[in-house]
């Protein structure tokens, strides 16, 4: 049965000039013209960070290298954190937020258009000026150019003292720039959530998607606000000669660390929540089951809210807390496994005596799976405080947190890429290259992140820009770089995938997938006004009510 | 038409939802709330650890007179705003002047307090760490305040030009509702800053 019958036929627009194309998409409120801008700026920086990755990783090929500086090398690590969470995660994620929030909740627009508009410049304006160090901040000092501090800048390192030039104002106001970019985005989130759901759609029959990103929504407000304050306290520090982080005055460096963490950790939740989205998205269509256990996943994905904001200290063991300190924050550190557990039983309860269709955005879930669990498990060693003394800043906690974002996030959004590029395209993408993406990325990132706890058992530390050679880190630094390649190489395909699909791929129709959320019912891509008619819906999944009569979700639920 | 509008014809089910501009609003203020928390912990954490002078309790003056002017200013914008609910035009833009005027004498009352420290006891952002965390927090408060007078004067002058009418109601509770955030906040700075910190 089709669904077609929602959406009118598409009519082709008259082609106009470039310059007025390009106008409308710089001046536009649409969410779904924000959300594409949001993906394109996010994959931009991607292959910038994924270059500064690199670059460090050839460097460290070999002991002894001297491929780049050691002052190049401090670069390059901190603008790969700084980009690769503030300009490439962050920012996909509300592209995605926005492209399909108000399609999946049967509405026009998100609350606040122009707000949406307004944020996704301040993210963008943020990037262009972190990147703008290269050139702006030699200042007269002739000090380094781009920020060199880590991506977590611990005092006193950022001091006039040790910080002199103006690297470290870069980083700091390209944060407070699109920290602001974030509040507004998540402000627009939850109120889009809570105010705009069509006619029918009770909290309770909400895509998954939208109830996690609604509390996603919730942890950016609660995490990133901090993270402002602390900038600005730095920013008082730095240019009103104020002591909150200076030591010589009676300030405290601790408390910057504390100030970072609040943020820091539930940063990585605000960055995996919305993974978890795609994954209890894409698993119930391509298992052709509705998911297991809908209210405990929305019940434990606000359990994971809450707790997140209570565990921020285990980023700390090792400078020297009390021993309540590090007790509570050992067992709240174990108690956030218990929710993320349930979910992992929910997607395998959900594939488990599914029909499962291997197709490309199927299988970086599935890998995502896999990988997300086993980097929770090193987050439980490390989580235990005297085990993270022995592993604390070393190469471990490297691949431990890479494996989240990398082996977790970066899958499971790459399975969003997939699934959802019929819907914003129109267009379906190739199946062979995704597949070879797949493959080539997974050996890739199982060469690089397997291999990378090793050292780091071994005591190799982060950020050393060479190392000695007989430690026993020369092979496993060898492998770790050999598996980068593979990465890009799969990075390649991918944007490949997506260029040839856009211009020459088949024509994907509404609804490739027979899914069951609302924005498989509207056109591909969809009209600006996204319906024709507002959707009423009487189950969680409308589009199976529509395509069953005989047999609708309502009755049942 | 599809099945689905078919079934919203016949069935007319009731549609409440929470009013985008309050959720917004609330959501904002959360935000805020976060940026107050951090700043009130380093104060907090910050009391008492100043290498020298001047300190809290020699130079500090509690401005009793102003805070209830700040704070009496929330009862008005909330008469103000019920006024405008009620189809009261007028007495809504008397109350919402008095609003304003409450809000920028409280502005003034810092103003003179700021001037008295910084020259009268030397005591600047720099001076030590009280300064850093006093100025820090009474300004972002401050800040907070002269945002909010700038938006109630925008609110007056469309009511002296006739453009508030009664069904911009929702909008000016909104408003309504960030200001009375910063009069909460101000309690909770005076007490840390005035009473714990002095």
């Amino acid at each position: 049965m089709s669904t077609d019958a929602m959406a009118l036929p598409r009519t082709e627009p008259a082609s106009r000039p470039i310059v007025a194309r390009l106008h409308d998409w710089v001046t536009t409120v649409d969410h779904k013209r924000l959300g594409i801008l949001y993906l394109i700026y996010a994959l931009v920086f991607l292959l910038i960070a994924g270059v500064e990755a690199m670059i460090m990783r050839i460097q460290l090929i070999r002991p002894h290298n001297d491929f780049i500086s050691p002052q190049v090398f401090n670069r390059m690590f901190t603008m790969h954190g700084t980009t690769m969470i503030f300009f490439v995660i962050m920012p996909v994620m509300f592209g995605f937020a926005n492209y399909l929030i108000p399609l999946m909740i049967g509405t026009r627009d998100m609350a606040f258009p122009r707000l949406n508009a307004f944020s996704f410049w301040m993210t963008a304006f943020g990037g262009l000026l972190l990147y703008f160090s290269l050139v702006g901040a030699n200042g007269l000092y002739g000090a380094g150019n781009a920020p060199d501090v880590g991506w977590f800048a611990y005092a006193p390192l950022t001091s006039r003292t040790f910080s002199v030039g103006h690297s470290t104002d870069f980083w700091t106001l390209a944060l407070l720039v699109s920290g602001f970019g974030s509040i507004g985005t998540a402000v627009n989130i939850i109120a889009t959530v809570l105010c705009m759901r069509c006619p029918g759609m009770t909290l309770a029959k909400m895509p998954l998607f939208a109830w996690l990103n609604l509390v996603m929504a919730g942890l950016v407000i609660l995490a990133v606000s901090p993270l402002t304050a602390a900038q600005i306290m730095l920013l008082v520090d730095r240019y009103l000669g104020g002591h909150f982080f200076d030591t010589q005055a009676g300030g405290s460096a601790v408390i910057w660390m504390h100030f970072f963490w609040v943020f820091g950790h539930p940063e990585v939740y605000v960055l995996v929540i919305p993974a978890f989205a795609f994954a209890s998205e894409i698993i119930p269509v391509f298992s052709r089951k509705p998911i297991f256990g809908y209210p405990v996943m929305v019940g434990a994905t606000v359990a994971i809210g809450f707790i997140s904001m209570s565990v921020w200290a285990h980023h700390m063991f090792t400078v020297g807390m009390s021993s309540a300190a590090n007790n509570f924050f050992v067992i709240s550190t174990m108690a956030i496994a218990v929710p993320t557990g349930i979910k992992i039983f929910n997607w395998l309860a959900t594939m488990w005596g599914g029909k499962i269709e291997f197709k490309t955005p199927m299988l970086f879930c599935i890998a995502f799976l896999f990988q997300f669990l086993i980097a929770g498990l090193t987050g439980i060693m490390q989580g235990a405080a005297p085990f993270d003394w022995h592993l604390g800043n070393s190469y471990f906690v490297v691949a431990h947190f890479h494996y989240v974002i990398v082996g977790g996030i970066l899958f499971a959004l790459f399975g969003a890429f997939y699934y959802w590029f019929p819907k914003m395209s129109g267009k379906m993408y190739s199946e062979t290259l995704g597949k070879l993406h797949f493959w080539l990325f997974l050996i890739g990132f199982h060469l690089t992140f397997d291999f990378m706890h090793i050292p780091g058992l071994l005591g190799m530390p982060r950020r050393i820009y060479t190392y000695e050679p007989g430690r026993g880190w020369d092979t496993w630094n060898l492998i770790v770089t050999i598996g980068v390649f593979f990465q890009a190489a799969g990075i390649l395909v991918f944007l490949g995938n997506l260029l040839w699909s856009y211009f020459r791929g088949k024509a994907a129709g509404s609804d490739p997938w027979d899914g069951w959320t609302l924005e498989w019912s509207t056109n591909s891509p969809p009209p600006a006004y996204n319906f024709y008619t507002t959707p009423l819906v009487q189950s969680r999944r409308p589009l199976w009510d529509l395509k069953h009569p005989d047999d609708p979700d309502w009755k049942y639920e | 038409m599809s099945a689905m509008s078919m079934a919203a014809a016949e069935q007319k089910l009731e549609w409440d939802r929470p009013a985008r501009g309050r959720v917004g609003m609330f959501s904002l203020i959360a935000a805020e709330a976060a940026i107050f928390t951090i700043f009130v912990v380093a104060y907090l954490f910050y009391i008492g650890k100043s290498l020298a002078g001047p300190l809290p309790k020699d130079v500090l003056s509690v401005p009793v007179f102003y805070t209830i002017c700040l704070l009496s200013s929330s009862l008005t914008i909330h008469l103000a705003a019920n006024s405008l609910r009620r189809g009261s035009v007028r007495s809504f833009g008397i109350l919402w002047l008095v609003t304003i005027t409450l809000g920028a004498t409280f502005m003034y009352g810092t103003a003179t307090e700021w001037h008295r420290l910084i020259y009268d006891e030397g005591l600047t952002i720099s001076t030590n760490l009280f300064g850093t965390t006093y100025y820090s927090l009474v300004g972002l408060h401050g800040f907070h305040v002269v945002v909010g007078l700038l938006a109630l004067s925008t609110v007056m002058v469309f009511t002296l030009l006739g453009d508030v009418r009664p069904e911009h109601a929702e909008r000016v509770d909104a408003l309504s509702l960030y200001w009375h955030f910063v009069d909460v906040v101000w309690i909770v700075v005076f007490t840390v800053v005035y009473v714990i910190g002095r």
